[in-house]
């Protein structure tokens, strides 16, 4: 077990999120995408909490800090897409073009 | 052991994270899901941070299931019993993903990092996190609890389908006074 190894999984969790916020149409699956990220930044905190940081609690209140912005965001992310279906009957991405320019 | 552990669940939690983009049924990518967030989890325990790793494990197994029950209710497709494609821009998603990675793959790789790891992990990890959230840490915690009590707020006046101004107008006398 390596620093090297952790961190590599961490960047690995986080580019399959970046790859599913960047691709999924449907809101869900996108917001699944921004839960993997999330995880990631778990995962490096902890890592660095181990291997760098020299007793101080700090990185593991980063931890608790992705962990909240997670909850966050899901109860966010899904209060915005009852909202927006409810308002518009949108439920992919491509389809809120409220803001989109019109050509 | 530890080593074997570490890969395990790190090829675990990779794989898993791949199949919730792969697999064609709703209800299943969102389990997917849920085991790579276990395997990172087991990743946190691993790492000596037994606490905060269950915290992971039980606020993840609860949120997955929620998010299961929404899957169902928005997706077309919940089941897996009509495969369909719902992606845009498939190839310049994998193009970027695949250039952070690297970028991210590289630094790790080449960056020297200090010779000296802590080998054992702290005993008391958990009460050294409580002592700094009730300590040096405070202002963290406080707007932590500060933004969870404005989540509340918010998301149930964005899933409420009529507000008290739709119901009694911008005077809120109501419509029969």
């Amino acid at each position: 077990m390596s620093i090297q190894g952790f961190l590599l999984l961490a960047a690995a969790l986080f580019s399959v999120g970046l790859f599913g916020v960047l691709s999924q149409q449907s809101i869900v699956m996108l917001m699944m995408g921004l839960e993997l990220m999330f995880n990631a930044v778990t995962v490096a905190a902890a890592t660095f909490w181990r291997y760098l940081g020299p007793g101080s609690p700090s990185d593991q209140v980063v931890v608790v800090v992705a962990v909240v912005a997670m909850a966050v965001e899901m109860a966010v992310g899904f209060a915005v897409t009852t909202a927006i279906f409810r308002a518009r009957d949108v439920d992919v991405v491509d389809a809120a073009t409220d803001l989109k320019d019109e050509p | 052991m530890g080593t074997i552990t570490f890969f395990v669940l790190a090829v675990a939690a990779s794989a898993l994270a791949v199949l919730v983009f792969v697999v064609d049924s709703m209800a299943r990518a969102t389990f997917c899901l849920l085991g790579s967030f276990l395997a990172a989890a087991g990743e946190v325990i691993l790492l000596g941070l037994s606490y905060l790793g269950t915290v992971i494990v039980v606020m993840m197994v609860m949120e997955m299931v929620i998010m299961a029950v929404f899957m169902v209710m928005y997706m077309m497709n919940p089941a897996g019993l009509m495969p369909m494609s719902m992606v845009h821009n498939r190839r310049g998603s994998l193009a970027i993903a695949g250039a952070v990675f690297a970028g991210l793959a590289v630094g790790i790789v080449a960056i020297r990092w200090p010779t000296t790891p802590r080998r054992r992990p702290v005993p008391r990890a958990t009460f050294e996190l409580g002592k700094a959230l009730m300590g040096p840490h405070m202002l963290t915690m406080v707007l932590l609890g500060v933004t969870l009590f404005s989540t509340m707020v918010v998301t149930v006046m964005l899933a409420v389908s009529h507000g008290r101004y739709d119901r009694l107008g911008d005077d809120l006398k109501g419509p029969d006074r």
